[in-house]
């Protein structure tokens, strides 16, 4: 709960699933655009085409051959019906064979018209594009069969209005018709998505130590990645479990040989007269008071080390848990005539691991202890305000100005620490904890001489 | 107004204009003018006659006092060979005949005139425009009439002919088709519409009907008593004539009553485009007002006392069947077959 780790991030599921849609949809809806717009194209030319047809075809049956000769009484409806809202022009032109009987003569016949069907065909007259229309009908009653040949072409500025507003009908349903799929598509990504967000929510609401595995149902897309974390999340279980027995296990295995040994020797010592050995035995003694202690503060650290990182919240009363730690280090700081002063407020609570903050105490009060002069007092403030914080003033040396930040570091001891027992584990490990309790450890000296340790919440 | 324009009958053999041969198709020739210095002159070409049309042009060029325009006369089938021989020419063209107006038109001799607020039905692909709205009527003499039954419709007017064929003999008025470009649209008209009309034209014929190629000389003999029924003319014609107003009158027929608008449109390879189409604005946007008829003897499109507007015939290409050769030919048979007889 310290940190939240930084998560590489590359891209969005959700952001590629939307894209990915709505580029489809894109595509889909250009491409329906055009097919609305071609159908259209061909259903409006097919019109055009109905209507030049029918002018033609009454045109072909209006004509009559009287006294030899061609007689044609168009009907009025010939022309008045290609009148159309954009008032487009009509040219024609009527043959006999390959005579021009009436109308334009420059709208020609195409070269390949056999003078059989109606044939159709777009082209320019007169610098302006055109729909032509060419039928024909066998004269009877002339002295050789003739064929009648009447073609009508008409503008097309109507038909041109009329396919810019169905484009522009087309764009406006096509554009409804994208919109629509952007909002159904973001709305299907997140619903999507919504399985995982699912997933991320209850793991994050999870205890520091709840470590089960995840048994609500899932996408089947899923399964594999919840399977893994449920895996993952056993192994770091068994890990933790593994750590924590070892560390106990370690504590108990390490110190009781180490106690043998230091017990050995003093009996040994007892006994021996040779002043030279006599110093080897209690040099033997201080080494093994040394290891027994930094074995021990080692264990402690890795023990905070593993507890802090999935961190206990349980309502401590500083004040009492102080009380407890000085009745239980009355005895060794009698045995250098060192006093100690309690002056706790009644009442101070926090929230957190006692086993923590009760090691991190006793780690500064035997710092204290160990760097108090013979005959001198340690004083212990327990605080609730402005934060709940424990103080001890010692009256030893106090600390070197320059080593400060120095001396929370692992390992790290100070320069007047010759010849007194240590790990360098102390302030590391009551500064662990006070970081895991989001707190502080504030180091200073006192200006009468002597260390201030500050540890707050 | 009237001071400010410059009236000047030129002889239509001057030179400089001789080397156009067709020429002497025209009948009048005037120069109208805003004011002392013009610069740009408009030619119209036109079947209008110059003093019908005078005030209309009065009032355009009082508020565009830097043109002049040059208005130049001639008949309706004349106006479409000169035009189509040398269309860059003229700047406007005026003419009764909607028909080969139209014919134009649809030829591309028109320039279309962009943002121009004209109705529908009185347009034409905004290059032809209708200005008037001129019912074609039965005009009369009146002292004739002074004890007989005025006919108010076709079939009265065949009933009244059979009953009195000595008073009518050789005293009838109609246009001859095949000079006329408004009698020939009248006629297809007439025949479109009812079979009256053949039947008609054959009593015409039968009572020896004069022909005429124009309402002018229509009216200067109906006054002079010369003929009594004139059919097929425009009334504005006769409304303009205030010399004979007192000798003439005219019913239009109850039964179906041809209504021409007269049209104008600017010619496609005018060198003036801009004041041309200045000119079509006023015509047009003049049309549309009913108090116009107070200032020309033009009948506006809009009019307070008629309502002519169903009975015009329409501006569409079926106007273009009866100009085609084998169609006219076929019609012109019918005419002759039905009034020389």
């Amino acid at each position: 709960m310290t940190d939240t780790s930084v998560t590489n991030i590359s891209g969005s599921l959700r952001r590629r699933l939307a894209i990915t849609l709505i580029v489809g949809i894109c595509i889909f809806a250009v491409l329906l655009f055009f097919i609305i717009r071609l159908y259209a194209a061909q259903i409006a030319q097919q019109s055009q085409d109905s209507i030049l047809s029918a002018s033609v075809t009454s045109m072909l049956d209006a004509a009559k051959v009287r006294d030899g000769q061609v007689a044609m009484d168009i009907p009025y409806s010939s022309f008045s019906m290609l009148a159309t809202p954009q008032d487009d022009r009509i040219f024609y032109a009527i043959y006999q064979d390959d005579q021009l009987l009436s109308g334009y003569e420059s709208l020609t016949l195409p070269e390949t018209y056999n003078n059989t069907g109606t044939v159709f065909r777009s082209i320019d007259f007169m610098d302006t594009p055109v729909r032509q229309v060419i039928a024909s009908r066998t004269l009877s009653g002339l002295t050789t069969p003739a064929a009648l040949i009447v073609t009508v072409a008409q503008t097309q500025d109507n038909l041109s209005v009329t396919l810019r507003d169905i484009a522009k009908n087309a764009a406006m349903i096509v554009l409804g018709f994208f919109l629509l799929a952007v909002v159904f598509s973001a709305w299907a990504s997140s619903t999507t998505i919504a399985p995982l967000n699912r997933l991320t929510q209850s793991v994050t609401r999870r205890g520091p130590k709840d470590l089960r595995p995840v048994t609500r149902p899932v996408p089947a897309e899923m399964a594999p990645l919840v399977s893994s974390l449920n895996h993952l999340m056993q192994r770091l279980d068994d890990s933790l479990n593994q750590s924590e027995q070892f560390i106990t296990e370690a504590a108990h295995r390490v110190r009781t040989p180490i106690a043998t040994v230091r017990s050995h020797a003093e009996i040994t010592l007892q006994r021996v007269d040779k002043e030279e050995n006599r110093q080897a035995l209690k040099a033997m003694i201080r080494a093994t008071d040394e290891t027994s202690r930094a074995a021990g503060q080692l264990l402690d650290h890795a023990m905070i080390s593993l507890r802090a990182s999935q961190l206990n919240s349980e309502p401590i009363d500083l004040s009492e848990l102080i009380q407890e730690l000085v009745r239980s280090l009355t005895p060794v700081a009698d045995l250098k005539d060192i006093e100690i002063r309690l002056d706790a407020a009644p009442d101070v609570r926090i929230h957190g691991d006692s086993i923590l903050v009760q090691n991190a105490v006793r780690n500064l009060i035997d710092n204290a202890l160990k760097y108090s002069p013979t005959e001198s007092t340690i004083n212990i403030q327990v605080r609730a305000n402005p934060k709940p914080s424990i103080v001890i003033n010692d009256q030893g040396d106090g600390f070197f100005h320059d080593e400060k930040d120095k001396l929370t570091d692992r390992f790290s001891r100070g320069r007047n620490s010759t010849g007194t027992i240590g790990s360098g584990l102390g302030l590391t490990i009551a500064n662990d904890v006070a970081k895991a309790h989001s707190g502080s450890l504030r180091i200073t000296n006192n200006h009468n001489g002597g260390a201030c340790v500050t540890l707050s919440f | 107004m009237r001071n400010l324009i410059i009236l000047v009958f030129i002889l239509l053999h001057q030179p400089g204009i001789a080397a156009d041969q067709k020429l002497e198709l025209l009948e009048e020739k005037q120069l109208f003018s805003g004011s002392e210095n013009t610069k740009t002159t408009l030619r119209m070409l036109s079947s209008t006659d110059t003093d019908v049309f005078a005030p209309t042009i009065d009032i355009f060029l009082k508020d565009n006092p830097s043109l002049s325009i040059e208005y130049l006369v001639a008949s309706s089938t004349d106006i479409d060979t000169l035009f189509r021989q040398s269309p860059g020419n003229y700047d406007v063209v005026i003419s009764s005949a909607m028909d080969l107006q139209l014919k134009l038109v649809n030829d591309g001799f028109a320039y279309s005139i962009p943002n121009i607020q004209h109705p529908d039905w009185a347009q034409w692909r905004r290059s032809l425009f209708g200005f008037t709205l001129e019912p074609a009527g039965i005009i009369f003499n009146k002292e004739y009439f002074e004890n007989i039954e005025i006919p108010q419709s076709r079939q009265q007017m065949i009933r009244v002919l059979r009953e009195h064929p000595e008073l009518f003999h050789g005293k009838l008025a109609t246009y001859d088709v095949r000079l006329s470009g408004l009698g020939y649209l009248f006629a297809t008209q007439d025949a479109r519409d009812s079979e009256t009309y053949w039947r008609l034209m054959e009593v015409f014929g039968n009572l020896d009907t004069r022909l005429y190629c124009c309402s002018g000389e229509m009216i200067d003999d109906l006054a002079s008593g010369k003929v009594v029924i004139a059919y097929n003319v425009l009334t504005s014609y006769a409304k303009a004539r205030l010399d004979v107003f007192d000798s003439i009158d005219w019913i239009l027929p109850n039964d179906y009553t041809n209504v021409m608008m007269r049209t104008a449109m600017v010619s496609a390879d005018s060198k003036k485009i801009k004041a041309a189409t200045a000119f079509m604005r006023y015509l047009t946007t003049q049309a549309m007002q009913t108090t116009a008829s107070d200032k020309t003897p033009l009948p506006p499109l809009q009019s307070e006392s008629s309502d002519f507007q169903n009975s015009v015939i329409p501006l569409d290409p079926g106007l273009m069947i009866f100009l085609d050769q084998l169609k006219r030919r076929t019609f012109i048979n019918a005419w002759e077959n039905a009034v020389i007889q």
